[in-house]
């Protein structure tokens, strides 16, 4: 068990240097001098040298490379360029509203997908089953920007019962916080939830096809206590790791919700720096996504091998 | 009733109606500032949310764009034109408690024409060879040559008065001498600020404001409908404008900005290089079509590149109509019967995007092919402004004033006649109004005979903002949400 989790920490930290490699190489190549971008149309040759020369763009690619990154591994992400202030800070401050977000939506996509898909498994072939998934096919065909702009229509501009944009900041209370998070969540989760329903109804169908379900008939259970019994707990296993992939997919697609609602989360420093060029805020805010996916999918790994020794020996 | 219960009644009224009035605000923009100081970037939005706000400078703009005293009330002006002595307001203090002095003005100005400046506009104050403090409230600024420009220079919000205590920290606390105090910045959310109890000037009637920064077109549309904002300044959805104008709870202004928005040429590249061939461009464009399809009827034509709300801007439409027959005709004599194809290369605002979309057509019904590419800003800024590597592309040049930009050959459409250049040094000479009108007269005339680009529309700017809101400019001549005249009437 140590040995295989010391390989997959040897995995996990040479894709970090990878990651760290391309995301560097990825932005040094997007055409636009940041400097240039900073001071616009009037400015003169001289001016854009000056400011290239205080924001450390003179240095060479390899050089500018390595004191990102050890300044990473000692928590100094850097200084934004049109911010003009700690990216670390920036992150920090950031953070709060997209990982509550995120986490928020993770919670709503799995309490409509589980019931729902359990429901259509045990419903098979039946009405229920048939328009769970005809609603789950127009979820997952659905974009949830435009879902987005749908429920703000109804729920902010007709019934006002919601902000249509903003978030008051977690200073205002935790509820007032969670009600401007509520609308942009659920426009994120119910996408989710429509994949995440429709693996829960595969992953259920194909253990109720299985021996031990047979047996578990055999030894009297009824159709419904089997399948809550050992059907599902048993279809948890794809069910979980595509709900690892989610959160991860949650924070990013917050790019777009979060511009949809106005809110000051991590996408919308993304969106921001790379229209601004804040090449240093776009490099650290994606390193961090991809550390937090990286570690994320370890831990998942680990768990998976604590659980089921078989798994420790194929990897 | 006495004289006096009538003044009793009215004061009453008085009162009570300023009781029951809103003083505070929440205005959006589209972009957020990327900091805090106009004195070290080009965005904009710097200037939208600061400029005579929290900021001023020896002279400032009015909404209609005229330049008048700012800090210093008076100024008076050597013989030849090259020693301006400005005289500063008494009292004026930063918003940190330090005094404005003439020092300050001194410091403002080195430190933005310094060799290691980073100030975006720092043209503006290339002539100017001392600043010399005369007394703490009189300060001399020598030039090295008359320029008819220089009290319009020192009203751009890149030549506003900072001082050396607080410029450490300038990018993210403003402090300036302006009516509001800059109180918080919560990145990528808002700006707020708040009155300033001690201002030289007239107390603003708003005591608090806080600025949103709201870029996506639908949910600039869902802020202002569900009331989250007070007032939309530059609004991005001209299509939802007439429901607005419609809806009894918002009133909708619809101004002019400084910008020119022009279908550049690279004069330095064949084909453009060849006069025949722009003048074709130019007859090819349908300036309506262009407004009334991407702008949804928002823009006034214009002939060239000046701003058609300025006084001294000259009428030119009629040397570039739209006549596709003539057009044809000028490529043939030019040597293309059958057209070429070039590029058209769009930056993001919808004014390029849409409007590039109409040009590309109107350009292939008289033989000209464009391939398009929609570039990002920074993408735009290194290609086309940078490399100069485009034939065409459409821009919008919202400086105010800036049709000096074709005196340099190097700028990316690459003009600068020696001729034109001439009437530039000239117009930097004379000081007199009606010199000066004639000769911007023959520089306008000049660029639109040389069909220097095709000259398409200036840009407006809509205000959506609640009914009882008066004050907000209605033109830009300068980006700025100018909060010191707004007040709330109900």
């Amino acid at each position: 068990m140590i040995r295989f989790a010391l390989r997959r920490l040897i995995s996990l930290t040479l894709s970090l240097i990878v990651a760290s490699i391309v995301i560097f190489a990825v932005i040094e190549i997007i055409p636009g001098d940041p400097a240039a971008f900073m001071l616009g149309v009037n400015a003169r040759p001289d001016t854009v040298a000056a400011l290239r020369e205080e924001l450390g763009l003179t240095a060479s690619a390899p050089a500018r490379y390595l004191a990102w990154v050890t300044g990473m591994l000692t928590g100094d992400f850097g200084t934004s360029y049109t911010y003009k202030t700690p990216v670390a800070g920036m992150i920090a401050d950031r953070i709060w509203v997209s990982f509550p977000l995120a986490i928020y939506a993770l919670i709503l996509s799995t309490l409509i997908a589980f019931p729902a898909g359990i429901y259509a498994a045990a419903r098979r072939g039946r009405l229920g089953d048939v328009s769970v998934m005809a609603a789950t096919q127009l979820g997952v065909a659905v974009p949830n920007f435009w879902f987005a702009m749908i429920i703000v229509s109804i729920f902010s501009l007709k019934l006002g019962w919601f902000n249509a944009i903003g978030f008051p900041g977690w200073d205002a209370g935790f509820w007032p916080a969670i009600k401007a998070l509520t609308l942009p969540a659920i426009a994120l989760a119910l996408p989710q939830a429509a994949i995440l329903a429709r693996v829960m109804r595969s992953s259920l169908l194909d253990m109720l096809n299985e021996d031990f379900m047979r047996t578990a008939r055999a030894k009297g259970l009824s159709r419904r206590q089997a399948l809550w019994r050992h059907a599902v707990r048993n279809a948890m296993i794809p069910v979980l790791t595509i709900l690892g992939l989610q959160f991860a997919f949650l924070l990013a697609g917050g790019i777009i919700i979060e511009q949809v609602f106005y809110l000051p989360g991590l996408g919308r420093l993304i969106f921001q720096s790379i229209q601004a060029r804040d090449l240093i805020v776009v490099e650290s805010v994606v390193m961090l996504l991809v550390f937090t996916v990286i570690v994320v999918n370890f831990a998942v790994d680990i768990a998976y091998a604590a659980v089921d020794p078989r798994l420790r020996g194929r990897r | 009733m006495t004289i006096r219960t009538t003044l009793t009644a009215s004061l009453l009224a008085l009162t009570a109606g300023m009781a029951a009035a809103q003083t505070d605000i929440t205005v959006a923009i589209q972009l957020e500032p990327p900091n805090l100081d106009p004195t070290g970037g080009a965005a904009q939005a710097i200037d939208s949310v600061l400029y005579s706000n929290v900021f001023e400078g020896l002279t400032r703009f009015m909404a209609d764009g005229s330049v008048v005293p700012g800090l210093a009330h008076s100024w008076d002006i050597s013989e030849g034109g090259t020693v301006y002595t400005f005289n500063l307001r008494e009292g004026v203090t930063f918003h940190d408690g330090t005094t404005m002095d003439a020092e300050d003005v001194k410091f403002s100005l080195d430190r933005a024409r310094a060799e290691d400046s980073t100030n975006a506009q720092k043209g503006l104050f290339a002539g100017i060879t001392d600043v010399t403090v005369v007394d703490p409230l009189t300060v001399q600024v020598t030039l090295d040559g008359p320029n008819g420009m220089f009290l319009f220079n020192m009203a751009w919000g890149d030549a506003v008065i900072v001082a050396p205590e607080s410029i450490e920290t300038i990018a993210s606390n403003p402090i300036g001498t302006g009516a509001f105090v800059f109180d918080e910045w919560v990145q990528g959310d808002r700006i707020e600020m708040s009155r300033n109890e001690s201002y030289w000037g007239d107390a603003p009637a708003l005591e608090s404001a806080t600025f949103k920064f709201i870029s996506d077109p639908t949910a600039a549309f869902a802020a202002v409908m569900a009331e989250d904002v007070d007032a939309f300044v530059g609004f991005p959805a001209p299509e939802n404008l007439p429901q607005f104008e419609a809806d009894p709870r918002f009133q909708v202004l619809s101004g002019n900005t400084e910008g020119e928005t022009i279908l550049a040429m690279n004069n330095g590249m064949a084909p453009f290089d060849n006069v025949l061939v722009r003048q074709a461009v130019s007859l090819a464009i349908d300036r309506d079509a262009i407004i009334n399809g991407a702008m949804f009827g928002q823009g006034t034509p214009i002939g060239t590149h000046f701003a058609p709300h300025n006084p001294d801007y000259l009428d030119l439409l009629e040397l570039s109509p739209h006549d596709p027959e003539r057009a044809r005709e000028l490529l043939a004599e030019a040597g293309f019967p059958d057209g070429f194809t070039t590029t058209l290369k769009l930056p993001p605002p919808s004014y390029a995007r849409r409007g590039g979309e109409i040009i590309a057509s109107q350009l292939r019904a008289v033989g000209i092919e464009t391939e398009i590419t929609n570039v990002e800003w920074a993408q735009w800024l290194e290609e086309v402004f940078g490399n100069k590597d485009y034939g065409l592309t459409i821009v919008s040049h919202t400086e105010p004033m800036d049709i000096g930009i074709y005196a340099n050959p190097d700028y990316y459409f690459q003009y600068g006649d020696p001729a034109f250049v001439a009437i530039m040094d000239e117009l930097n000479a004379t000081t007199d109004p009606e010199g000066r009108t004639a000769l911007l007269h023959d520089a306008q005339r000049m660029i639109s005979e040389n069909y220097v680009n095709g000259y398409l529309f200036e840009l407006a700017i809509a205000t959506v903002a609640k009914a009882g809101l008066s004050g907000l400019w209605l033109n830009q001549p300068t980006a700025s949400v100018d909060l010191t005249g707004v007040s709330w009437s109900n």
